[in-house]
Formats: structure tokens, C-alpha cells, sequence
């Protein structure tokens, strides 16, 4: 492992080697030779960012600075650059990219019947995209990044969806485009801000000196919500939510793993690594709105879900419910709830990713999602049943697998949190009744009682490929479940630095709020990292 | 002395003129002919007109970079004849016309 | 002691992995049954040896054994702890011993089923996480076994899936056990924001730390009582108490054994364990104390009352059980939580013993129906043929064979002797006979009910009268049920020559174990005036031991102890009597029914509508969250949330549509515009 942490950049090899596999997949003779190109590169990928995993240290002493980072100019005279690196925040979420990354190669290789070559470029271009958003501490290069992933989703909903594809990808396009659109006055505005105040006047989109940079009171209230509108709808947060709906019952299962597995958590992970920090004063004033939201996104998420007739949408509106408990968690400004916030991300990649590939091939098998054509599926498929339960209760919370462990340190840090009241936590804590409720019901409807449709009798059990994908997320609800100190053991340091920097640059621009041409600068405690990005 | 430079300037303004007389025969070229291979002529008119002009500055000031920006008009217009000619064929093979009030797929 | 305890957890767990993933991925290894029957049964019988030796080696110190650290982060540090004290180990002989032979049973009872490769695991898994949940050393690893507990009765319940109605079963076991877990989880939050609010450093909801009185007085009265109550609200839903009692019966659905092992002997006491675990903090919150006494009271005189009216079987055992946990809670309401404690022993060896005996009664009425089936007597799904008119049988009821109801029982004791008498020793224990088990623990209940109200506390002689009355109640349906079932002559069709036959070895043997049990459970606490209760000894070890016990000393005369000593044996005898001797269960079988309603006159219709409880939750909780889920909230999101996005959409296509004349589509119209551009920028330029 170790090994793998001492490639010469292995932060970009780990970005772009799917950007090459993308090119070479365009280029290799027959479909089979597009197939393994692309799982080839994903499980070297995937190899590789163990190396992020083996060389990374979450000490408290590095908590602020960028490990195995790399740093270029990319646009001279201002400062703009190519800087890449990993730390507290991102690694677990690089990985769990990257891991998804083979499975959703994988759980792709019959479904997809149609431009066979086209389908796997764009996925493994999606995938660059994403972890170049991860692990990008360059404000334009997460932009650049945060826009390319974009592209291929649009066409992968777009050519490989279903019967209503071209109008889902559209929606999701467009909606996620019109919060970005506005992300980028604000990112231009906080450069030039943080550039005359920091940087000597030059435009500068370093994470290290825009973080360091107090942004006003009196500009932190749009800049927040221009921030804000962007991530919240990725996530997507109540009332943003519908888009995501559409988008995964029209996409393909690979579609649709990626999209709750990875894209939506890059609107969470925008929120706690750009718009809290920058932000701090506005994020404490308006934590209590956000975490009205997120608590009805957690009930409304999971009765709408439980109203649902296709099973994917009912998969779709948890998401919405689940991500609620992950907006709660992070506006709640605790480590214990911040830090299950994070946990909570990869584990709903993790589960909802399951559950999403199970629905898939169960439609594979019926070309139907809707539950009512199911029913007694137990009996018939007992294998993808068994896979089916242990997600489910992964899903809803059930302690001694993964989704426990986030949720519960997201409420109890809520519940200590003084920055909401404490009665939105108990309606959030409702959500683990209705989770058990909409999912149990679920699994009632499409795997038990008597076998009533013909073709579900004769229906197939899972293939060893299909095991393979579901063995590795199994495995990892379990152990995620069981042993997840050494992960959080991970984010610890950093969340905690987060939310010192946020909590002291808050009290500074406060006192700085009565001197209008103050320029408050938060030093970082280690000012190393931040010469280093200069 | 004095001559000579009298003459090159009544000569420049002389060629300027021609270029613009060139090149607005190729904007109403442009503007009212239908034939789609009129108008790329005409195209190709307006461009040789800004040629004109370039050679003459080259020629008044004695710098060389006038010759050479002509060289890559020349050059681009080329290409574009390429591209252009082809797009033509392939208009006339689709819709056997090469009217341009017959083509008008971008109407909103 | 730490390999011990490993060992005690590991093997269930590990054994119950082995044999689900091979039944699950290798077929062929399904019909191993006696295999995977027996590492079943191993799998608890050795955790249950290794539980006795760490018994018999137990000093009386409490230890604690650390593995690894389960979830750190800020101030919350989770350990994987157990703790073997006087309270665990009690629990866990409990819950290994008797699962041990109910384990033994299944091998029996399962024999045959296409799931009996799915049965052991489930069972070994649940065997798994309820030692989690009485080991535990911190509240986070009780509540994995809690929940998992949880799971592993829903997988349980909905054992035989095929049939919706069990599924339907499951579903509302564990979502009405989630909402316990709610305010379990509330709890654990109120407790964790006190201490690390006041305290420096990490906190992991260990015993040792939040049991200690520097920590509890960390809490204010009011903050405890909120405690105490939320984790009472817990207890109610593991344990079937009111409010959360509905799940229960309905839990009978799954297979007879898992009803002995979860539904009576094991999980639904957890709640009982939890607050005797938690004694030193719930006895501080006094008012807490008496809810959690008049809550159980009342939970165990309205599921008598119910009892009294059930026909089938399981189901009269089961709100016997729910009954039972009632007086457990009165117990432990009134500070005597050894005595609860006490009582959840007892009442795991008889009612497991009648659960089990019920199975046994119920494998021996399949048999019958299969025999009628076979000779045609009845339709294939058990229904009566109508059109031949040779072949209709009589059924005492309206409806289908049902192996388990009552009513065409009767008369079972000559086929099956053995499980009579186990079932009659069961019975009267339960009844509380002397000196069988239940006679010790139930009176010592009421004397501890009676104590306080004699001290002065009214609402003690309140709970001390209900539990009597519950008492009378108790002796009267179980002997009912007892009568109905094995006196008498038979009563199911063609019951001359369809005949049941006993069990085999496997189940028989658990039976008279449990019986043996029944018989001797009791001495080991005997009243005052017998001598003494050993148990409360050893789990209260003179205030040092993990359970707690009031601090103020309450004194009752000798003579008054004699004397409801006496009136315990009068009221269970007279039970026991009157339901054998006036009402004649037996001879009259059910028949008899007519006295009792008349006795009971219009309230006889509210018990056996279960005090419409059900239907309560279904019109206030259930049918709201439904339909507005269906009718208000789904619809308002495709039209409402969805409509206003499509509808700025809308609007900007609107606008679109309006402007698209300006594009022609001609190329030249565009390169006028664009001269028409060229010649005002340039006389802009110009005229400047």
C-alpha cells in the first residue's frame, strides 16, 4: 500500500487515468474490448486511490493541509491553478468513487444493449469529473470540474434511459445548470474580493487563502445563497428535489448508481468544504432554516416515498430523506454530527447504490419496476432477496451496519447543537420509524406472499457477476457497520479544523462588523500548507 | 521625393476605394442574391477586398505583415471553400435545390 | 473471562453465518437437517456451559471485558464492551439455557419445513443479539442487540412468507418495536448532551460511568424523569406493553418455537432488563417509577381479560405473556426490580414450557388435519367440502380447520401424555400454584405492591388490588385453556380414527426440562418468612450489585406477610378450581364460554374485540399517515413542488414562443441584421 503512496502523482493519476480509459475505450476494437477497457481502468483506479487511503495521515497536525498534493499554474497572473490534493474532507468520498467505479462498470455489462463504445467514454469521463471535484482546492478547477460531470450524465440519462429519458435529462441539466450559473458570480465575486484582500489585489481561487479570507457581513447573505442554491440542489435539498425523481426512474441502473452513489454527494460536500467555511456568519444565521428543510425533506422524502408505485422512485424520494439527515448533520456545526454527516455520505453511496442495483436487475429480468408486478419473489430468487434485506436494513438504520452509524451521530450531534432547536431533531428521529416503514413495505409488496405472476416463478437468481458487485457493498455495510473508528478515525481532524475556522472567522467578521473597511484574515494554524499553494 | 510619396498615397486611396467598392458588391452579393453559390462567391469578393486593402497598407508603410496576414486569409479562404463547397453539395444532395429561401431549417 | 464472553457471543454468530450462507448458496446443503439442527443447537448449548462455568467462577465483582472501539467521534466514544455481573449472567443463563433446549425442540418441530435451513440461523442470530443486548456494557451495544433483536423477530414472524398475512405480521412487529426505539433513541440523546455538556473528555454511554451517583447527579429531576419515561416508552415496545402492546399477539404467527423463545421467554423481557440495568437512575425519578407501576398494572389486567376470550391457542399464551410483562412492570414500578427480574426467570421456564407444549399440541393437530385432508374430509386449504353431503364435517365454529384453535381440541391427554403433563405443571405454575415457580415470584410481586401501599403510597394497595384481581384472572383462563385443550373428549371430525400422536424425543425432552424448571425455579426466592430470596442477594449484593433497590427500608408485620402468603395460594387455587369444578371447561368444553360472558355481560364483547385497540391505531395513526402520504403528500409534489419547476419552464417557453418569429431561418435576413449592426456601431464610432 505504501507502494501505491509514493507514485509520483498519484492524486492526478488517480483523476484522469478513467479520462484515459474514456479515449482508449473509443479506440479498442468490439464491445468486449470497450467492456474490459473500461473495468480494467476502474479497478486500476481503484487500486490506485488505495494509495490516497495507505498515505494518508489524519493526524490532528496536518488537519489543514493537503496531502500528496499538487500544485500548478494554470492561469498566469491570476491566481488560478491546478491543485490537487487529499485530505480529511474528500479521501473517503474519492474512495468511494472510485470504488463504485468497477461496480458500476460491471452492473452496466448486459444492460447496456446500444453505443456500447459511447456509454462506457462518458462513464469513465463522469468519473474523472467527480473525483476531480473531490479533490480539487482550487476553486475554478472545482468549477470546471463540478460542470464536466454534467455532460455525460445528460447523455447517459439521455440515449441509455427509459421511455421518458430525453425530457428527464433535460430537467436535470438545466436545473442543476441554473444553480451553478449563479454559483459562478458569486465564485467571481469572493475572488476578486478575497484576491484584493489576501492575495495583493489579484484574483485568487485557492481553497487555503479564500478560507482564510472574512468575507463581510453585509456580503455573506447572497453569497451564501448563491452558493447555497447550487449544492442544495444537488443534493438535493426540499424544495429542490424534483429533478432527482425523474432523473433515476428514466436512468440506466449504472445511471442511477452513480447519481446517488457519488453526484449528489457532491452538493453535500460543496456545502461543508465551500459554503459553510466561506460563509460563516450567514451559515449560523441561517442553520435553523436549512435545518427546517432538511427535517422536511426527512419526512416528506420518506412519505412520498412511501406513496410510490415503482420501486425505483421509492428509492429515489429515501434519497431525498436520507440526504435530509446529511444537510441536518452539517448545519448543525458539531464534530459528532458533522462527522456523521460525512460518514453518512459514503454510506448512502454505499446502500442506496446497493438498492439501486438490485432494482436494476430485477428490471432486467421483468422490464418492470412497478412493485405490484412483483410479489413473491422470495421463493423464486432467494439469493437476490437475501442481498435485498441486508440493504434495506442498511438503509434504515439498523445498528451493525453502516446507515446506523451516520444517522445516529448526525442526531446526536444535532441534538447538542445549539445552533437549531432541539424539537427538529426529534421530528429528524421520526424518520428512522418512517425509513423502516416505506422500505419494509417495499420488500412486503415485491418479495413476499405467494408467487402470483408467472414469469416471476421462473425468474433467474443472481449471475456471478451480478454477486461480484453485491458481495463488495455487502461486505462493506457490514464492516462499515461494525468497525467504523478508523474511518471516521479519517475526517476527524479536518472536521474539527473546519469547524474551528468556521467558528473563529465568525466571531472575527462579528467584530469586525462595525469598521466597514476591515480586512479580516483568519490565520491558519498551519501557514505552511498555505505558503506551500503560493 | 515629396513626388513620390504624393503618389503612393493617391494610389493607396485609389485602392482602398477599389476594396470598398469590392467588398459592398459582396455585402449586397450576400444580402440579395439567392443562388447559395453566389453568395459564397460573394463571401469570397468581401474577402479578397480586405486582401486589397491589406496589400496596399503593406505596400504605403513598407511592413511586411500586411503580406502575410493575406497569405493566411488566403489560405483560411481556401479551407473555407473546401468546408463551403461541400456544405453546398451536401445541401443539393439532401434538397436538390441550392436556393437559399428553400433552406431555412433553423426557422423558429 | 474474556475469551469466555467472546466465545458466548462469537459462536451463535459465526455458526448462524455458516448455515445461512451455505443453505443460502449451496442447495444441496439444505437437506442436511440434523446438521444444521444440530450446530443450531450447539451453538448455544456450549455458550450456555461456558456461561455456567463463568457462573460458578463469578466472585461477585463485576468485569468488564473491551474488544475494540466501535464508533469515535467529537465526545462520543463507543467501545465494544461487555460486562459479566450478577444481572448478565442471570440473564444469560436464561437466554442460553432455554434457548438451548428450544433450539433442541426445533429440530422436531421444524423437521421437514423447506425453511428449516433459513430457521437455525435466524434463531442462532437472535440467540446473538440478545446476548449482545444483556451483556452489553455501554446503552449503544444494548441497543445493536435491541434492534437486532428487533430484526431477527420480524424475520421470524414473517418465517413463512408465502402467506401475506405473517409478512403483514412482521412489518407491524418492527415498525410499533421502531417506535420504542424512537424514544430510546431521544433518550440516549438527552443523556449524552447532559454529560458532555458538564463533563470534560470522551463518553460512550458505559455503565460504569453513567450508573455512577457523581454522573446521575449530573441530571435535574426533570431531565431524569424524561429519561427514565423514554426509556420506558423503549421497554414498552420490546415488551408489549401499553401503549405498544398491538404487535404481540400478532407475532404468533411465526413458528411455535420462536413464539416460546422471543415472543415469551427471551426478547419481550429485555424491556424489564433494560430498566433493572438502569435501576439506580430510573429509582431516581419516583414519579417516573409510578407510571411505569399503574402502566403495568393496567397492561396486565386488560391482556387477561382478553385471554379469557381467546380461542386460539397461541394466542391466549400470548397475552398471558403480555399480561405477565404487565406484572413485571408493576414490579418494577414499585422499586422491586429484583423480584422483576425474579419473575422474567420463572416466567421464561413455564410460559416457555406452555409455548412449547402448545407446538407440541399443534403438531399433533396437523397431523390430524393432514389425515382428514387425506381421507378427504376436508378441502385441501383445510376447508369444509359443501357439495358432498357424506364428507361434510362438523366443525364447533364457523370457518376453516384451524390446527390451533381450541375448539376442536379435547382430549388430547391420551394422545399425548407427556405434553399434557407438562403442560398441566406449566399451567399451575403460572396460576401460581405453591410451591411451584410462578407461586414465589408473582407473590412476591404483590407483596412488594402491598408493602408500599401499606408505607403509606395509596396507589400501591391501587396496583396491589388490580394484581390480584389479574391473579384470579390468570389461574382462571390458563386452566380454561389448559381443559379445553387436553380434557374432555375430542372434538375435531372424525375423531375415532384421525388421531394425534406424541411428539418425538426432541420436543419432548425440552418440555419436561422446562417443566422440572417450573417445578424448582421458585426456591430460589423464597419470601421473607420462608427464609429469604437468594436471588435478591445475589443481585442486589447488599447495594453493591447491579441492580438497586429503594433506599428507604419498608417494614410489614410478619403476620401480614403470612397472611398474603395465604391469600396468594387462596386466589390461585380458587382460579384454578372454580375454572375446573363450577365452570367445567372440561366436560362441558366450549360451551362453558356462555358462563363466563354472562358473568362478564356487555364487557365480554370488549375483550374479545382486544378493547378495539387496533382498530384505534389504525383509524388515528395508520389510515392519516397512509392516505396523507397517498392523497396529500404525493400529489403535492408532482403538482405542487414539480409543478411550480416545469412551470418556470413553462413560462420561459412561453416567452420563447413569442420571440421565435424574429428567426427566420433565413440566412440572409440574419446578415442584414448583422450590417444593419456593423453600420450603427460605426456611426456610433464615428460621430462620437
Amino acid at each position: 500500500m505504501n507502494v501505491l503512496s509514493s507514485i509520483p502523482h498519484i492524486v492526478s493519476l488517480v483523476i484522469f487515468l478513467p479520462a484515459v480509459g474514456a479515449l482508449l475505450a473509443l479506440v479498442v476494437p468490439g464491445d468486449n474490448g470497450v467492456k474490459w477497457t473500461a473495468l480494467v481502468t476502474t479497478v486500476i483506479t481503484f487500486l490506485l486511490s488505495l494509495g490516497l487511503y495507505a498515505g494518508f495521515d489524519p493526524s490532528a497536525s496536518t488537519a489543514e493541509a493537503p496531502q500528496l498534493m499538487e500544485h500548478l499554474n494554470w492561469f498566469p497572473g491570476v491566481n488560478v491553478s491546478y491543485f490537487v490534493g487529499v485530505d480529511g474532507l474528500n479521501l473517503l468520498l474519492a474512495m468511494l468513487t472510485t470504488l463504485l467505479g468497477p461496480i458500476i462498470i460491471l452492473s452496466s455489462w448486459t444492460y447496456i444493449g446500444k453505443q456500447i463504445r459511447g456509454y462506457y467514454s462518458l462513464m469513465l469521463l463522469l468519473q474523472t469529473g467527480v473525483l476531480g471535484v473531490f479533490l480539487s482546492f482550487d476553486l475554478v478547477l472545482f468549477y470546471v470540474f463540478f460542470e464536466i460531470t454534467l455532460i455525460p450524465m445528460y447523455f447517459i440519462i439521455g440515449i441509455w434511459g427509459g421511455e421518458n429519458r430525453v425530457y428527464a435529462a433535460l430537467k436535470f441539466v438545466l436545473y442543476t445548470l441554473v444553480g451553478s450559473l449563479l454559483m459562478l458570480v458569486g465564485v467571481l465575486w469572493l475572488g476578486f474580493a478575497a484576491g484584493d484582500a489576501v492575495n495583493g489585489g489579484v484574483f485568487t481561487a485557492d481553497w487555503y487563502q479564500l478560507v482564510s479570507y472574512g468575507v463581510p457581513l453585509g456580503a455573506q447573505g447572497w453569497l451564501f445563497f448563491l452558493f447555497l442554491l447550487a449544492f442544495a440542489i444537488k443534493v438535493p435539498l426540499f424544495p429542490f428535489h424534483t429533478w432527482l425523481p425523474d432523473a433515476h426512474v428514466q436512468a440506466p441502473t449504472g445511471g442511477s448508481v452513480v447519481l446517488a452513489g457519488v453526484l449528489l454527494k457532491m452538493g453535500t460536500y460543496g456545502l461543508i468544504r465551500f459554503t459553510i467555511p466561506f460563509f460563516p456568519n450567514a451559515a449560523q444565521q441561517f442553520a435553523p432554516l436549512l435545518a427546517v428543510l432538511a427535517v422536511i425533506g426527512i419526512i416528506y422524502g420518506a412519505l412520498v416515498a412511501f406513496a410510490q408505485e415503482d420501486a425505483k422512485k421509492l428509492i429515489a424520494y429515501s434519497s431525498v430523506s436520507h440526504l435530509g439527515f446529511v444537510v441536518l448533520g452539517l448545519f448543525a456545526m458539531t464534530t459528532e454530527a458533522v462527522q456523521g454527516a460525512m460518514f453518512q455520505m459514503v454510506n448512502h453511496g454505499i446502500s442506496t447504490g446497493a438498492l439501486f442495483l438490485l432494482v436494476g436487475m430485477l428490471y432486467e429480468r421483468r422490464h418492470t419496476r412497478e412493485m405490484s408486478d412483483f410479489g413473491g419473489l422470495a421463493k423464486s430468487v432467494p439469493v437476490l432477496t437475501f442481498f435485498m434485506m441486508l440493504t434495506v436494513f442498511a438503509s434504515a438504520g439498523l445498528p451493525g451496519l453502516n446507515g446506523f452509524v451516520g444517522e445516529f451521530l448526525i442526531l446526536i450531534g444535532s441534538w447538542k447543537s445549539s445552533m437549531f432547536n432541539g424539537s427538529l431533531v426529534i421530528l429528524a428521529t421520526t424518520g428512522v420509524i418512517l425509513a423502516a416503514v416505506y422500505l419494509l413495505w417495499m420488500v412486503y409488496r415485491t418479495f413476499f406472499g405467494e408467487l402470483t405472476h408467472e414469469e416471476n416463478r421462473t425468474m433467474k437468481d443472481l449471475n456471478f457477476r451480478e454477486l461480484g458487485l453485491l458481495i463488495p457493498l455487502a461486505v462493506l455495510m457490514v464492516w462499515l457497520g461494525l468497525g467504523p473508528a478508523p474511518f471516521l478515525d479519517k475526517s476527524e481532524a479536518a472536521v474539527r479544523s473546519i469547524l474551528e475556522i468556521t467558528q473563529v472567522k465568525a466571531e472575527a467578521v462579528e467584530a469586525a462588523a462595525d469598521q466597514p473597511d476591515a480586512i479580516v484574515r483568519v490565520p491558519l494554524r498551519w501557514p505552511d500548507a498555505v505558503a506551500a499553494t503560493q | 521625393m515629396h513626388y513620390a510619396i504624393r503618389t503612393m498615397q493617391l494610389a493607396l486611396n485609389w485602392y482602398l476605394s477599389l476594396s470598398a467598392i469590392l467588398f459592398v458588391i459582396g455585402v449586397l452579393g450576400v444580402l440579395v442574391r439567392r443562388n447559395a453559390i453566389v453568395i459564397f462567391l460573394s463571401i469570397e469578393l468581401m474577402l479578397n477586398a480586405a486582401n486589397l486593402a491589406l496589400v496596399a497598407f503593406s505596400q504605403t508603410f513598407a511592413d511586411v505583415n500586411g503580406q502575410v496576414l493575406v497569405f493566411f486569409v488566403m489560405s483560411v479562404a481556401a479551407a473555407e471553400a473546401a468546408v463551403g463547397l461541400a456544405i453546398i453539395i451536401a445541401l443539393f444532395r439532401n434538397k436538390e435545390t441550392v436556393n437559399v429561401d428553400e433552406i431555412s431549417l433553423f426557422r423558429g | 473471562m474474556s475469551t469466555s464472553v467472546l466465545l458466548i457471543l462469537l459462536l451463535p454468530l459465526a455458526l448462524s453465518a455458516f448455515n445461512g450462507l451455505m443453505g443460502l448458496f449451496v442447495p444441496a446443503y439444505r437437506k442436511n437437517e440434523w446438521l444444521i439442527g444440530g450446530l443450531g443447537t450447539l451453538a448455544v448449548a456450549i455458550p450456555f456451559a461456558l456461561t455456567v462455568r463463568l457462573f460458578l467462577g463469578f466472585h461477585g465483582e463485576p468485569e468488564v471485558a473491551s474488544y475494540f472501539t466501535w464508533i469515535a467521534a467529537g465526545d462520543l466514544r463507543i467501545e465494544f464492551a461487555y460486562r459479566i455481573d450478577q444481572l448478565s449472567l442471570v440473564m444469560t443463563l436464561i437466554v442460553t439455557g432455554v434457548g438451548a433446549l428450544i433450539h433442541l425442540y426445533s429440530i422436531g418441530y421444524m423437521h421437514g419445513d423447506s425453511g428449516y435451513w433459513r430457521f437455525f440461523p435466524y434463531l442462532n442470530l437472535f440467540i446473538f443479539a440478545m446476548l449482545n443486548l444483556v451483556l452489553a456494557e455501554n446503552l449503544l451495544v444494548l441497543f445493536l442487540g435491541w434492534e437486532g433483536v428487533g430484526l431477527c423477530s420480524y424475520l421470524l414472524i414473517g418465517f413463512w412468507y408465502t402467506d401475506l398475512k405473517n409478512s403483514a405480521a412482521a412489518n407491524k412487529a418492527f415498525i410499533v418495536n421502531r417506535i420504542g426505539d424512537f424514544a430510546f433513541l431521544l433518550a440516549l440523546f438527552i443523556i449524552f448532551a447532559v454529560v458532555t455538556e458538564k463533563t470534560d473528555g470522551a463518553f460512550g454511554f458505559d455503565f460504569t460511568t453513567l450508573l455512577a451517583p457523581e454522573t446521575l447527579g449530573l441530571f435535574g429531576a426533570g431531565t431524569l424523569m424524561a429519561v427514565a419515561l423514554l426509556f420506558f416508552v423503549g421497554a414498552t415496545g420490546k415488551s408489549a406493553q401499553i401503549p405498544l402492546f398491538v404487535w404481540l399477539p400478532d407475532a404468533m404467527a411465526g413458528p411455535t418455537p420462536v413464539s416460546a423463545l422471543i415472543h415469551a421467554a427471551t426478547m419481550v423481557t429485555s424491556g424489564l432488563y433494560l430498566l433493572a440495568r438502569l435501576s439506580p437512575m430510573v429509582l431516581m425519578a419516583p414519579t417516573a417509577m409510578t407510571i411505569i407501576a399503574i402502566v403495568g398494572a393496567m397492561t396486565a389486567i386488560m391482556a387477561a381479560t382478553i385471554a379469557i376470550t381467546q380461542n386460539d391457542i397461541k394466542r391466549v399464551l400470548a397475552y398471558s405473556t403480555v399480561s405477565q410483562l404487565g406484572y413485571m412492570f408493576l414490579a418494577a414500578g414499585v422499586g422491586a426490580y429484583f423480584v422483576a427480574i425474579f419473575h422474567v426467570m420463572t416466567h421464561a421456564f413455564f410460559k416457555a414450557c406452555l409455548f412449547l407444549g402448545s407446538g407440541s399440541v399443534i403438531h399433533g393437530m396437523h397431523e390430524v388435519q393432514h389425515e382428514l385432508e387425506h381421507k378427504g374430509l376436508l378441502g385441501s386449504h383445510g376447508a369444509t367440502i359443501e357439495d358432498d353431503p357424506l364428507k361434510t364435517v362438523d366443525l364447533p365454529y364457523d370457518g376453516d380447520f384451524d390446527a390451533q384453535d381450541m375448539r376442536t381440541m379435547g382430549g388430547l391427554k391420551r394422545f399425548m401424555p407427556v405434553t399434557r403433563w407438562t403442560f398441566l405443571i406449566a399451567t399451575l405454575a403460572i396460576a401460581g400454584i405453591p410451591p411451584l415457580a410462578g407461586f414465589f415470584s408473582k407473590d412476591e410481586i404483590l407483596f412488594k405492591a402491598f408493602e408500599l401501599g401499606y408505607n403509606g403510597q395509596i396507589w400501591g394497595y391501587i396496583v396491589w388490588i388490580v394484581g390480584v384481581a389479574t391473579a384470579v384472572l390468570t389461574a382462571i383462563y390458563m386452566t380454561r385453556a389448559y381443559l379445553l385443550t387436553f380434557e374432555g373428549t375430542p372434538r375435531w371430525p372424525d375423531a375415532m380414527d384421525s388421531q394425534p400422536h406424541e411428539s418425538p424425543w426432541t420436543m419432548t425432552v425440552p418440555l419436561v426440562v422446562l417443566a422440572a424448571l417450573s417445578v424448582v425455579g421458585g426456591f430460589v426466592g423464597l419470601p421473607a418468612v420462608l427464609g429469604g430470596s437468594k436471588i435478591h442477594h445475589f443481585l442486589v449484593h447488599d447495594g453493591r450489585g447491579p441492580v438497586a433497590a429503594p433506599h428507604h427500608e419498608l417494614h410489614v408485620p410478619v403476620s401480614i406477610e403470612w397472611g398474603l402468603l395465604f391469600l396468594g395460594m387462596a386466589i390461585a387455587a380458587a382460579g384454578v378450581l372454580f375454572a375446573w369444578f363450577v365452570i367445567r371447561w372440561g366436560s362441558r368444553g366450549p360451551e362453558a364460554d356462555t358462563s363466563i360472558r354472562r358473568f362478564f355481560g356487555p364487557l365480554y364483547g370488549t375483550f374479545s374485540r382486544k378493547y378495539s385497540v387496533d382498530e384505534l391505531y389504525q383509524k388515528v395513526i395508520v389510515n392519516p399517515v397512509v392516505n396523507g402520504a397517498r392523497r396529500v403528500f404525493a400529489p403535492f409534489d408532482q403538482n405542487a413542488v414539480d409543478g411550480a419547476v416545469n412551470g418556470v419552464a413553462k413560462l420561459v417557453q412561453d416567452i420563447a414562443l413569442r420571440l421565435r418569429g424574429v428567426q427566420t431561418g433565413v440566412v440572409q435576413h440574419y446578415a442584414l441584421a448583422f450590417v444593419f449592426g456593423v453600420a450603427v456601431v460605426l456611426a456610433l464610432m464615428l460621430l462620437r
